[in-house]
C-alpha cells in the first residue's frame, strides 16, 4: 500500500471508488497514466474549488484594465472577488478600472421584480461616471434563477450608449469548478472581442501572451524578455489586458499559451477562425523561460532573431548567476508540495527544480485531463451532463482575415520539434513516486502532509493556514501573498527569496504542537 | 385563528370561490383577513369592489421597508380584511420569491396580531416552486381546501397539490381539508370528485353548482351574497361556509397514482362519453 491507499484507507466505500480514481502515483512502468478530472465534488468533502463566476469574473475578465466590469447580483460576490488575485495593471491615460468594484447589489425587491431595471440604471452610471469603451457584465446565481435578461440589457446599451457591452450567464451554480467560466469568458471574448480592429503590427515577429494574468507582475517580466528579444507583444490575454489589445490580437503572427486551461479555447478558436498558430510556453521557471524562448525563436526561423535569443539568454543567465546559485544552496534537496488551478503546479515544478527542489505532490483544482495527460486524450474525453451543459461555440474560417503562417511542411517539422498547437501535460514531466491528485481536499492535505512531509506547500487561501497550523510553511500562488512577479529570470530570484526566507524562518521552530507535550484524550483506568 | 389555504388549477376559480364562502362567512359574523397571493393581485377584487388595493410588493419596493399595515391592508364587505401581495409582470423576477417576502413582512407588521377568526390564502395555480408553498410552510395555514371540477386537468392539478401537502405534513403540520368542486358541468361530476376525494383519504366538502349568477356578481365586481343575497347561489356559498366552519375531517393526503387517476375517470364514465 503506497501513500495513495494510505490517504484512501479512511474513505466509505463509496466516497473510497470516487477518489482513488482521482489519485495517480507516479510510475513509469505503467502504460498509461490515466487520472480522472473535471467532475463533481463529493458533497461534504471540503474542496477548494471556486465557481463557474470565479473563473469568469476572477480570472479571466477580471485583469482588464479598460473594460468596465459590473458584478449583476448581490453584492457579496463582487465585494469578495475585488482584487483577490493581485492582477497588476497600469493604465496609460489613467483609464484604468482594476482597483474599482462595480455591483448591481441587488436587494429582496429586485429579486423577487426583476434585476433588470438596476443593471440598466448601473451601465448608465457606470458610463457617465468612467466612460469606459467596454462594459462586461457578469451575472451570478440568483440572476439565472430569476432570469434577468442580461444579453439584451447589453446589446440595449450597446445601441443607446455607442459602447461594447459583452454579457457572460456565468452564474455560479454552472459547471464543476471555476473551468466552466474560463470557459464562458472565453467564448464571449472570441464573439464579441477579438477580431474587432485590423491594425497591424509594427513589427514581423509579434506575439499575443494568452493565459497569463500578471500576478504580482508576472506579465510585465515576460514581457521585458520578450521585448528585449525583440518580439512586439500585441495583447497580454488578460494580466494588464486592454480592450483595445484584444480588439487587434487576431494581428498577431503567434499565440503563446501559458496557463492551458483558462485560455486554450481562445488559442483555438483563433487558429480555426484566423490560422494563427499557438505553442505552448512556460516562463516560470529559468530552464523553461529559456527553452520557450528557444521555442519561439524556432517558430519563426530567423537567423537573427535566434541569435538575439541566445545573447538576451546568456546575458539574463550570466546577471542572476550569484543570486541563483546563493539560493541553490539554501533550498537544494528540500521538496514542495503544489496543488494550484490548471497549470501552475505545472509551470512551478520547473521553478523549483532550478533551485534543486523536488515536488513530490502537485494537484489541480479544476484541470481536465488534457492538462494531465496531454492534448491527445481529449478525443476520449467523455462528456458528460455537466460538461455539456457549457456552452461551446464553433467559429468558422475567416475567409478574408485567415492566414497560415507556417507551409505546411515546416509545420510538421516543427510540430516534432516544439509543443504547436499542443500541451503534453503535467504527469509526463513528474519523477517516479510522485503523487499526482485531482481536487485535492482539506482531509487529503493532511493527511499527504503527515505522510509526505514536504519542507513547503504551496495552494491558496483556502488551506493556506491549516497547512500552516501544521507546521509546514504555505505560499499562495493563486495570488503570491504579497510577492512577485515569479516568472522570467527576475521573477525565478524574487520567487527563491521568498521561499527561502519561509522555510528559514525560526517560527517553524519555535512552534510546539499542544498534542506533543499534553494529553489530548483522558480516561480512567478501570480494573 | 384558522389558517386556510386554498390550492388549485389556474382558472378553477379559486378567487372566486374563496371571495364568495368568505363574504359567507363574514355573514357569519366571522372575523377574517384574505391574503391574495397572485402577482395580479386580483384576489380581493369582489369583496372590496374593485381593485382598489396596493400590493404589499409595490409598498414594498417604492417605500422601502419603512411601511405600516393600513397601506397595504383595506377592509372590504362584512369587514373583511384584504391584503393583496403582488408581485411581478409576467416574465421578469421571481413571484415565488414575492410571496415570501410578503409574508413575511406581513408577519412584522403585525397583519395576523388582531383578533381574527380566519386567515385565507388565495394561492396562484400549482404549487410550482417553494414560494407558493410559502402559506403551507413553517406552520402558517393548517389546512387547505383544493378547487376543482370533474375535467380531468383539475383533477390532476388537485392531485399534484396533495403530493405537495404530503410533503409539507410531516414537517409543517399542514392538513387537507377537502376538495371543493366548482362545477363545469361534466358528466357524473360530482360522483367523480367525490371518488376522488375519498381515494385521498379527504372528502368533496361542497357540490357548488353553475350558475351565471357568479358571472352578474363578478361584472359588478361583487360576491354573489352581496350582490343577491337571496338568490340560490348565494346559498350555496352559505352552505359551503358552514360546512367549512363545522369541517373536523383534515387529513394527510395520499395522492393517487397517474394509472390510478386515469382508471377513476373511466370508472366515472367520463372517457367513456368521448
Amino acid at each position: 500500500m503506497g501513500v495513495k491507499g494510505a490517504v484512501l484507507e479512511k474513505y466509505a466505500a463509496k466516497v473510497f471508488k470516487n477518489r482513488k480514481e482521482h489519485m495517480l502515483e507516479i510510475d513509469s512502468g505503467q502504460a498509461e497514466s490515466r487520472i480522472a478530472a473535471n467532475s463533481r465534488s463529493i458533497p461534504g468533502i471540503m474542496t477548494s474549488r471556486g465557481c463557474c463566476y470565479a473563473g469568469c469574473k476572477g480570472v479571466v475578465l477580471g485583469p482588464l484594465k479598460d473594460a468596465l466590469l459590473i458584478t449583476h447580483g448581490p453584492v457579496g460576490c463582487g465585494f469578495y472577488s475585488w482584487g483577490t488575485r493581485r492582477n497588476k495593471a497600469r493604465a496609460a491615460n489613467g483609464g484604468s478600472f482594476i482597483q474599482y468594484c462595480f455591483s448591481t447589489d441587488l436587494q429582496e425587491p429586485d429579486i423577487v421584480f426583476g434585476g433588470e431595471k438596476k443593471l440598466r440604471q448601473a451601465i448608465k452610471e457606470a458610463i457617465e461616471l468612467f466612460h469606459p469603451q467596454c462594459v462586461l457584465v457578469c451575472s451570478t446565481c440568483p440572476v439565472g434563477l430569476i432570469g434577468d435578461d442580461i444579453h439584451a440589457v447589453a446589446a440595449e446599451s450597446e445601441k443607446l450608449y455607442g459602447i461594447t457591452c459583452v454579457a457572460f450567464s456565468c452564474e455560479g451554480y454552472k459547471g464543476v469548478s471555476q473551468s466552466a467560466g474560463h470557459h464562458i469568458a472565453n467564448n464571449g471574448v472570441m464573439r464579441r472581442i477579438i477580431g474587432r480592429d485590423d491594425t497591424p503590427p509594427a513589427t514581423k515577429f509579434s506575439l499575443n501572451l494568452l493565459g497569463e494574468y500578471n500576478i504580482g507582475g508576472d506579465s510585465w517580466e515576460i514581457e521585458r524578455i520578450l521585448r528585449r528579444v525583440g518580439y512586439e507583444v500585441v495583447a497580454v490575454l488578460t494580466g494588464d489586458g486592454s480592450f483595445a489589445d484584444l480588439s487587434r490580437a487576431h494581428n498577431a503572427a503567434l499565440n503563446l499559451v501559458q496557463c492551458h486551461r483558462s485560455i486554450n479555447y481562445i488559442a483555438e478558436m483563433m487558429k480555426t477562425r484566423f490560422g494563427m498558430d499557438w505553442i505552448k510556453v512556460n516562463f516560470i521557471g529559468v530552464e523553461a523561460a529559456c527553452r520557450s524562448l528557444r521555442d519561439i525563436a524556432l517558430y519563426f526561423g530567423d537567423p537573427d532573431l535566434s541569435r538575439r535569443t541566445e545573447e538576451v539568454i546568456a546575458d539574463e543567465l550570466e546577471r542572476i548567476e550569484p543570486d541563483r546559485a546563493h539560493y541553490r544552496r539554501k533550498l537544494k534537496g528540500r521538496t514542495a508540495s503544489l496543488y494550484v488551478g490548471g497549470s501552475r503546479s505545472h509551470h512551478y515544478q520547473n521553478l523549483l527544480a532550478d533551485f534543486g527542489v523536488s515536488t513530490v505532490l502537485a494537484g489541480y483544482e479544476f484541470a481536465h485531463r488534457d492538462d494531465y495527460e496531454g492534448r491527445e486524450v481529449i478525443p476520449d474525453i467523455k462528456e458528460d451532463a455537466d460538461n455539456k451543459n457549457i456552452e461551446s461555440i464553433a467559429v468558422e474560417k475567416d475567409e478574408k482575415r485567415h492566414r497560415a503562417f507556417l507551409a505546411p511542411e515546416r509545420y510538421a517539422e516543427l510540430k516534432e520539434k516544439i509543443p504547436l498547437d499542443y500541451y503534453k501535460g503535467m504527469i509526463r514531466d513528474m519523477p517516479d513516486g510522485s503523487v499526482v491528485i485531482d481536487d485535492l481536499n482539506h482531509y487529503e492535505t493532511e493527511a499527504f502532509i503527515e505522510l509526505l512531509r514536504p519542507d513547503f506547500f504551496m495552494s491558496g487561501i483556502k488551506d493556506k493556514y491549516v497547512i500552516q497550523k501544521a507546521g509546514v510553511p504555505s505560499k499562495q500562488l493563486h495570488s503570491y501573498d504579497y510577492g512577485g512577479p515569479y516568472a522570467g529570470f527576475n521573477g525565478a530570484i524574487n520567487f527563491a527569496r521568498d521561499i527561502a526566507r519561509s522555510v528559514e524562518c525560526p517560527a517553524w521552530r519555535l512552534v510546539t504542537p499542544p498534542w506533543k507535550f499534553e494529553a489530548m484524550l483522558e480516561g480512567t483506568v478501570t480494573e | 385563528m384558522r389558517q386556510v389555504a386554498i390550492y388549485g388549477k389556474g382558472g378553477i376559480g379559486k378567487s372566486t370561490t374563496t371571495q364568495n364562502l368568505t363574504a359567507g362567512l363574514g355573514e357569519m359574523g366571522k372575523k377574517i383577513m384574505i391574503v391574495g397571493c397572485d402577482p395580479k393581485a386580483d384576489s380581493t377584487r369582489l369583496i372590496l369592489g374593485g381593485l382598489a388595493q396596493r400590493t404589499v410588493l409595490d409598498t414594498l419596493r417604492e417605500e422601502g421597508e419603512d411601511i405600516e399595515l393600513d397601506l397595504v391592508m383595506k377592509d372590504g364587505f362584512a369587514g373583511i380584511k384584504c391584503v393583496e401581495s403582488g408581485g411581478p409582470e409576467p416574465g421578469v423576477g421571481c413571484a415565488g420569491r414575492g410571496i415570501i417576502t410578503s409574508i413575511g413582512l406581513l408577519e412584522r407588521l403585525g397583519a395576523y396580531t388582531d383578533p381574527l377568526d380566519y386567515v385565507f390564502y388565495d394561492v396562484l395555480g400549482d404549487v410550482v416552486c417553494g414560494g407558493f408553498a410559502m402559506p403551507i410552510r413553517e406552520g402558517k395555514a393548517r389546512e387547505i381546501y383544493i378547487v376543482a371540477s370533474g375535467e380531468m386537468m383539475a383533477l390532476y392539478a388537485a392531485n399534484n397539490i396533495s403530493k405537495g401537502i404530503q410533503k409539507y405534513a410531516n414537517t409543517g403540520g399542514v392538513r387537507l381539508g377537502g376538495i371543493i368542486c366548482n362545477s363545469r358541468k361534466v358528466d357524473g361530476e360530482a360522483e367523480l370528485v367525490s371518488a376522488f376525494a375519498k381515494e385521498l383519504g379527504s372528502q368533496m366538502i361542497h357540490f357548488v353548482p353553475r350558475d351565471n349568477m357568479v358571472q352578474r356578481a363578478e361584472i359588478n365586481k361583487k360576491t354573489v351574497i352581496d350582490f343577491n343575497p337571496e338568490c340560490a347561489q348565494a346559498n350555496e356559498y352559505r352552505a359551503l361556509a358552514g360546512k367549512i366552519d363545522q369541517n373536523g375531517m383534515f387529513v394527510i393526503p395520499k395522492p393517487l397514482k397517474q394509472e390510478r387517476l386515469e382508471e377513476l375517470l373511466m370508472e366515472h364514465g367520463l372517457l367513456e362519453a368521448v
